[in-house]
């Protein structure tokens, strides 16, 4: 809380701190951002630093300890989430692993985003014609099975990671078109636009200096969104043997990996398959916590 | 009402033009189809005769039109790898996608609705917390992740339910829940939005005024009311869940159209991929435009197309 405003008015608290630090102190208290955040953060940290963090190389094949169990099953420290069915190192998998999810969720969500916000602020600013083709290309986009035409692509163009990122990218854009045409609508309503356009402003100029910062909140919330959405997608092509290919740590491909020991050392799918849980738990938590603190005072 | 129907008719036909063509021309891009049918390693000569005697030599256009046409009249070509007709071998197999498909719905439904309704009607209290939590799951949990731990509980522990098949109805149950909870959680919090809405209007404090009993007015007077963007929201799951299938049929080992999809991408069998892809697309357009006119007979302020 700022000097000044202690001393004038301590009753009128609403007046006092800039509306950056309001937004921070909303968000500190707001439960489900800080879990969200804390837990993004930690994955994140994790991810950036794989190498100093992993107690073994993900990739090194150790034949004499194939399928070792984990400490909380009665396997020994040596490995503290066991093998794989190679006696690859289980935690350092997973540790690598979260770089891969976390790289394809937040690159795919850029690109949707760039998209996204194109058509459905374009739609939104013009309506009329131009909004009629947004929509139009929207339904088509929504028409095309997602999950199928990620996996004919990824088939016939191979599973790199960039082809991973690219299809996802190129899939998952209506939420934004959709989210940013409404938000982009209001915003025109609004008299600074009318004044940009009297003064003279250039197109580019309003779109990018009035509109887009006003309907920023809504699109970082359909990119943590969309985020959760690539990586589970991610995983689940991975897991189809479509997606990212072996022997990189995917979490969706250690699950189909632990498949074919479902019966015996079920514990193979059920690791990566809580961390997958968690970490679009928590995206979706960030997600949800910026909306609400986001939110103009009153609206939920 | 005819005039908006027919307006709909209209956008939905377009929709469904563009989507062909999309179809068409991405697995086009992909590579030469005359070597995907010879095979590797043929000579040219016999890639050069597999690509006039399919046509493939044709202008690309004339090829979509004529592949249209056929599929317009149910003939979707033959598949590379089944060596079989593909329309026959997809009418084979949607039964079992489609029996998932409407039992997932019909699972999200009956869990949603009353849960989105009794969360709305009791906010704050428990029941608003546990629907919260079944939500807040279920859009977190990865469906083929999901599918496996419900076959490592029920089939292999507890020997419930078979893990794969469907030779008896149970093997149905499994796939329903993994297909139903995927939708469940956008479908309860539509509903919960829409009952808070609903509850707060006149015309329900008029309605308890009267002496109206408190579940009447919950499921009679609000529910009618605000069911209307969830019947839009059901039709739009119900079409993703069609095209999510592939996810959960090769979990369960469930021989319906989304396994079919799977095997014929593995196998670069483009005309039963294209075929596939096309049909998925026009569930989803016909679902969504059923949604429409059904919203509009429902409420004739959305009429106005």
């Amino acid at each position: 809380m700022s000097h000044t405003s202690q001393t004038i008015s301590p009753s009128l608290p609403a007046a006092s701190p800039a509306p950056s630090r309001l937004l921070a102190r909303k968000a500190l208290k707001h439960r489900g951002f800080m879990v969200g955040f804390s837990i993004l953060l930690f994955v994140g940290l994790t991810a950036l630093f794989a190498p100093l963090i992993a107690p073994y190389d993900p990739y090194k094949q150790d034949l004499l300890a194939r399928l070792a169990p984990p400490v909380f099953l009665g396997g020994d420290w040596k490995h503290l989430l066991g093998t794989d069915a190679l006696g690859r190192d289980y935690l350092s998998r997973l540790i690598y692993g979260a770089r891969v999810s976390l790289l394809i969720g937040f690159t795919a969500a850029l690109i949707s985003a760039v998209i996204g916000t194109t058509l459905g602020v374009l739609g939104g600013y013009f309506g009329g014609k131009v909004d009629a083709v947004v929509m139009f290309i929207v339904s088509v986009r929504l028409a095309l099975p997602a999950t199928l035409v990620a996996l004919a692509v990824v088939a016939l163009f191979g599973g790199s990671l960039t082809v991973v990122v690219s299809v996802l990218g190129m899939l998952l854009w209506d939420r934004f078109a959709v989210v940013l045409r409404s938000a982009t609508m209001q915003v025109r309503q609004m008299d600074y636009i009318a004044a940009a356009e009297v003064l003279g402003a250039s197109l580019p100029r309003i779109l990018f200096k009035d509109v887009l910062p006003n309907v920023m909140n809504q699109l970082i919330v359909v990119v943590t969104l969309e985020m959760a959405h690539a990586i589970i997608l991610e995983a689940a092509l991975s897991f189809l043997g479509l997606g990212v290919q072996p022997p990189t740590p995917s979490w969706g491909l250690m699950i189909s990996e632990g498949k074919e020991m479902l019966l015996f050392e079920s514990w193979l799918i059920t690791i990566p398959g809580i961390a997958l849980f968690i970490l679009v738990f928590s995206i979706n938590m960030l997600g949800d916590g910026i909306r609400d603190v986001t939110a103009p005072e009153g609206r939920n | 009402m005819l005039k908006f129907v027919l307006t709909k008719i209209g956008m939905a036909a377009l929709v469904a033009l563009t989507v062909s063509f999309i179809s068409f021309i991405l697995l086009f891009m992909a590579g030469d189809p005359a070597i995907a049918i010879a095979g590797e390693g043929a000579s040219g000569e016999v890639i050069a005769a597999v690509r006039s005697q399919y046509g493939f030599d044709r202008p690309l256009l004339v090829q979509y039109v004529d592949w249209l046409m056929r599929a317009l009249s149910g003939d979707f070509g033959m598949s590379y790898y089944f060596k079989t007709p593909v329309s026959g071998m997809i009418a084979e197999r949607l039964p079992v996608t489609m029996t998932i498909g409407f039992l997932g719905m019909s699972f999200a439904l009956l869990l949603a609705i009353p849960m989105g309704v009794l969360a709305a009607a009791f906010p704050n209290t428990l029941i608003d917390r546990l629907a919260l939590g079944i939500a807040v799951v279920g859009q977190a949990i990865p469906s083929f992740w999901f599918g496996l731990i419900l076959i490592v509980v029920f089939s292999v522990n507890l020997g419930w339910v078979p893990a794969s098949g469907t030779r008896q109805w149970t093997g149905y149950i499994l796939p329903m829940i993994v297909l139903g909870y995927y939708a469940t959680p956008a479908i309860m919090r539509l509903t919960r939005a829409g009952m808070l809405d609903v509850l707060s209007a006149d015309y329900i404090r008029t309605a308890r005024a009267k002496g109206i009993k408190p579940r009447r007015v919950l499921f009679k007077h609000a529910l009618r009311n605000a069911i209307i963007p969830v019947v839009s929201l059901a039709a739009v799951q119900l079409g993703f869940m069609f095209g999510g299938s592939v996810v959960v049929e090769t979990i369960f080992a469930l021989h319906g159209a989304g396994y079919l999809a799977w095997e014929s991408i593995s196998r670069n069998d483009l005309p039963t991929m294209q075929a596939l892809i096309l049909i998925f697309a026009m569930f989803y357009i016909t679902f969504t435009f059923l949604a429409d006119v059904l919203n509009a007979w429902l409420d004739p302020r959305l009429r106005t197309a």
